[in-house]
């Protein structure tokens, strides 16, 4: 058996220190043949866990929910998963990772696994690596696995092509959540939560919310996502959300959109992973990291231009994989 | 009238009505004072002449509105801050040792250290206190570890400190009970407790309860005292370990004074009168190396404070506007490296604190970035305040560098920072909100990143640390604490549970229990009954967590 | 992509003062790792299972009430017991110097007393890292 195969099956096993290399292999990409190996071991196991997305802006209370969601779903006796994903500076490369601060008292329940990830350049909210570590949490058998953005900016969109549902959590005061709605990252909630339902405007802001959502129903074919209201230090309003949560599951399960949208996932994923190869290999044959400077200097010079000179060289490269 | 005249006018004015109010009770220690040399020390001094109106507002005399010269008409000339030095480790037994030897070598009043279980609220036998039992304190249970470590100290002869915040009412409630065992009534004793939460959340990080419930238990002491222990104490409003969280000079006023401000609206909130017990709020500061910049930050303090008493909450009593002040020097400033240099910067920061006019000073002892201290470093520590209140002089005229171009010029800017600060948490929605949302632990630790930066980078240097430094051999004479101390805690804590009257104190805690619940009745006389009986620290403290939850740290970097 | 080194902070016990276990955090992220910070009052046995699901390379121990003889050796104990005794531990704070032989003999690789300078605690773990 070879090591990946090994890790494969302790994954399977639920082996901790196993996920925890597993997804670290993953994130590393040092190896991306291990890598690959180990996804194609896991893959037939995959598709039983329910994936929740978590977005919206810092200071929103995101991991404080989460700490009480977590705390619910355990006294249903289900295991959770939390891949938590925080910003690496584009300076220094390094990260503070401190969202599971919120979710610590979780830390010592053999059924919880908190994973903390760093976006490591990747754009969109979440890491390059969120979607496969999904797939080991997945396999090693987590009844949920919930991801948890940045929470940065309005280009948090990847989440929704990740999760089974998303929530996004916003909060009165912040003064920035009437951008959010005129932005359009309203589309990525499946549920709306507006936290910290004690401070001044949250009924307000729940107003103007479903007036935006209302409005969006209009023009979509989706129906009006709910809104809930919640006190996550308070305690208050988790039971409702989580039955809300409940009932939209059973919901697009029964109706086949549940399905779809893993279907839609996959299909994203063939393309990201065929483009990713594509562009691989191309760069491989085109050579293109040794040819790069004398290509500059060609069209810096306007011997040629960009499209004319890579139309060329693709056709090229294209004849010559015909030969073959 | 002449502005010279003024001037004059108004010390005599001061000199009959505020000055003589004081003298004609308390006289000063002598009749005369003078400098080392017989020049005479003048009391106060004041300009001959210039702006008036701006020096009244502004500077003033010691005793008088806004307090920048201190709180008193006499200060050191009346009689010298408290010489308090904060103490108390392992069992109650070495402690109690260790309040006598203090007393017996001149000290004044009495300072208890809590070991961290105390202070969090677990009796010792709690698995999470292991190794941490006796560590940097006291360790108190029950009602009986209290009687041990006050054997032999009667309690209205001493004026005791307490270094407890979110147990405070049980631990004042044991004083009291101990006390009265020892014939002697509540209203003859004096003291403090910490009892300052909020700095908790955002410094030192001993909280137990949310801000809501530990408001409420802070505001419950306050009433309670002002009827039945009225020279107690009731608050310490830290800024000593905001400051040694490594926020700048004018971020400890600033978040300090904005706690006080929380304290005071959640008391007048709860109906009581402020004049009732704004005079016994006090506050602690900490005295860094920048002498200057030091001095200027206790002059503004008092200054802001006695402003945001008189006009935001309009006590009316003077003593309500009073800025009275506990000093430590900065155990941050202390470096594990050549030691006895420490001694050096002791020295500076305790003449920080009395040209600032503190009331009482705890002086750190050089090896306290080692360890606990030892007796030598203790009295040593001891020592340098005795020699700056014997021999520097400094005590012989009130606020000697006012009128200084550059104190009073850092005085002013202190204030202006400090009034910003303010200002922008109000705006926030106050100071409970501002700890919610991580604004004022973000400052606090981006003054503390920069302040180490500098430091790394050689721009800021710390004399045997980054400069001037030596190969030095490990000190060898550290006290540690026997490690098997936990055990006959334990095993103390076992047969007090074994001894009392079990019904009775599951009764006193159930009593607890209800009256928690009914946020409009005072938690003290239930408490005080419970710890009567010999309910554990630990025991009343669950009740509790289970009625009020428990905070938990939020923010991160 | 090469790997990158992720390091796990963390205040074992009671003591409230993270000063130093902050600023440790934040000097670290600016040197490029990726840095685990979970808050003050964490038992070894949450810190040892944090690590674990972190897969970190380093834990770095803060500590200033005195309580590092017993909860440190502790925390290098659990994991061993859980057959992750390749994290390497190190501890910081106010730690005697008499203590340190003890606490290096129990498998803590490295004790940082106060007025380390980061640019030591980056040279450590650079030089030992896997």
């Amino acid at each position: 058996m070879t090591i990946v195969q090994k890790l494969a099956q302790q994954v399977l096993q639920q082996n901790t220190r196993a996920i925890a290399r597993s997804i670290s292999l993953i994130e590393n990409e040092t190896d991306s043949a291990q890598k690959e190996s180990l996804l194609d071991a896991l893959h037939s196991y995959c598709g039983r866990a329910v994936v929740w997305g978590i977005t919206g802006p810092p200071g929103a209370g995101k991991s404080s929910l989460l700490d009480r969601f977590i705390g619910r779903l355990r006294r249903l006796n289900k295991t959770v998963a939390v891949i938590a994903v925080d910003p690496s500076s584009p300076f220094s490369g390094g990260a503070i990772l401190g969202d599971r601060l919120r979710m610590q008292k979780h830390a010592t329940d053999d059924g919880v696994f908190i994973r903390s990830m760093a976006s490591r350049g990747h754009l969109g909210g979440v890491a390059g690596a969120t979607a496969d570590a999904i797939k080991v949490f997945d396999t090693a058998g987590f009844d949920f696995v919930i991801i948890e953005t940045i929470g940065v900016g309005q280009t948090e969109i990847e989440v929704m092509e990740l999760a089974d549902l998303v929530l996004l959590v916003l909060v009165p005061g912040l003064g920035d959540e009437i951008q959010a709605l005129k932005a359009g990252v309203m589309e990525i909630g499946d549920i709306f939560i507006i936290n910290k339902k004690d401070l001044d405007g949250a009924n307000r802001l729940k107003r103007e919310v479903e007036y935006v959502l209302g409005l969006q129903e209009n023009c979509t074919a989706k129906s009006t996502p709910p809104v809930c209201m919640t006190s996550a230090t308070r305690d208050e309003g988790i039971d409702d959300t989580l039955s809300v949560i409940t009932d939209y599951l059973e919901k697009i399960r029964g109706n086949g959109q549940l399905a779809a949208r893993r279907k839609d996932r996959i299909e994203k994923e063939l393309r990201h992973i065929a483009s990713a190869k594509i562009m691989a290999s191309a760069e491989h044959f085109l050579n293109i990291d040794s040819r790069l400077d004398s290509w500059v200097e060609d069209v810096f010079h306007k011997k040629v231009s960009p499209y004319k000179l890579l139309n060329r060289k693709i056709g090229e490269f294209l004849k010559e994989l015909h030969w073959q | 009238m002449q502005n010279e005249e003024r001037f004059q006018q108004h010390r005599k004015e001061w000199e009959n009505a505020t000055l003589k109010k004081v003298t004609d009770r308390f006289p000063e220690r002598k009749t005369e004072f003078k400098t080392s040399s017989w020049l005479p020390a003048e009391r106060v001094d004041i300009p001959e002449s210039g702006d008036f109106e701006a020096f009244s507002e502004k500077i003033g005399f010691p005793g008088e509105y806004p307090f920048t010269r201190g709180v008193q008409p006499t200060m050191y000339r009346g009689r010298f801050w408290t010489m308090r030095q904060y103490a108390g480790f392992g069992t109650a037994e070495e402690s109690n040792q260790r309040y006598k030897y203090l007393l017996k070598e001149g000290q004044t009043g009495l300072s208890v250290a809590f070991d961290l279980p105390t202070q969090i609220g677990y009796d010792s036998d709690n698995p999470i206190a292991e190794g941490e039992v006796g560590k940097v304190g006291v360790a108190i249970d029950s009602m009986q570890d209290m009687e041990v470590l006050f054997d032999g100290i009667p309690l209205d002869r001493v004026s005791t400190s307490m270094t407890i915040n979110a147990p405070a009412a049980i631990l004042l409630a044991m004083y009291i009970a101990l006390a009265e065992k020892q014939g002697i009534v509540a209203d003859q004793l004096t003291g403090t407790i910490q009892n300052d939460i909020l700095k908790e959340y955002m410094a030192r990080g001993t909280y137990i309860f949310p801000p809501k419930p530990s408001l409420r238990l802070i505001t419950n002491i306050f009433e309670y005292c002002s009827k039945s222990v009225p020279k107690w104490n009731t608050i310490s409003i830290s800024g000593y370990h905001i400051r040694e969280a490594g926020s700048t000079a004018v971020q400890e006023i600033a978040f300090t004074l904005a706690d006080g401000i929380e304290y005071v609206k959640a008391a007048v909130n709860a109906g009581l009168d402020v004049d009732s017990f704004a005079g016994r709020l006090s506050f602690f500061f900490n005295a860094h190396n920048d002498l200057l910049e030091e001095i200027a930050k206790f002059r503004a303090a008092r200054r802001i404070w006695a402003k945001v008493m008189k006009e935001k909450f309009q006590a009316q009593k003077s003593k309500s506007m009073m800025l009275r002040f506990h000093t430590q020097t900065g155990g941050s400033t202390l470096t594990a490296q050549q030691p006895d240099n420490n001694i050096v910067r002791v020295t500076i920061q305790t003449l920080a604190a009395v040209l600032g006019g503190t009331q009482s000073l705890h002086t750190n002892s050089r090896d306290e970035a080692l360890g606990l201290p030892t007796e030598e470093s203790v009295r040593i520590a001891l020592r340098t305040q005795q020699i700056v209140a014997h021999e520097s002089g400094v005590t012989n005229t009130i606020d000697p560098l006012a009128g200084s171009f550059t104190i009073e010029r850092l005085t002013d800017t202190i204030e202006e920072q400090v009034w910003q600060y303010l200002n922008k948490i109000e705006a926030i929605g106050g100071m409970v909100r501002a700890i919610e949302n991580g604004y004022v632990q973000k400052e606090i630790q981006d003054a503390a990143y920069r302040y180490q930066q500098e430091i790394e980078s050689g721009e800021r240097i710390i004399v045997g640390v980054n400069k001037f430094t030596i190969q030095e051999n490990p000190p060898t004479d550290i006290l540690k604490v026997d490690p098997q101390l936990r055990k006959r805690q334990i095993a103390k804590l076992a047969a007090v549970k074994q001894q009392r009257n079990s019904e009775v104190v599951a009764q006193k805690l159930a009593e607890l229990r209800r009256i928690a619940q009914n946020s409009e009745q005072n938690l003290m006389p239930p408490i005080l009954a419970a710890v009567k009986e010999y309910a554990t620290l630990g025991e009343i403290c669950n009740i509790l967590r289970e009625e009020f939850g428990e905070y938990r740290e939020s923010i991160v970097l | 992509m090469s790997k990158k080194i992720r390091i796990l902070i963390a205040k074992p016990g009671l003591d409230g003062h993270d000063r130093g276990a902050k600023y440790v955090a934040r000097a670290l992220k600016d040197a490029g790792y990726e840095v685990i910070y979970t808050g003050i009052r964490q038992t070894p046995e949450a810190i040892v299972k944090t690590a674990i699901q972190e897969d970190v390379d380093f834990i770095g121990l803060s500590l200033l009430s005195g309580a590092h003889n017993e909860l440190f050796p502790k925390v290098v104990e659990l994991l061993r017991s859980r057959n992750a005794g390749d994290i390497i531990v190190l501890g910081g704070g106010v730690i005697p110097e008499a203590d340190i032989p003890g606490l290096k003999e129990k498998g803590i690789q490295a004790v940082f007393t106060p007025g380390t300078p980061i640019r030591d605690i980056i040279a450590f773990i650079e030089s030992v890292k896997r």
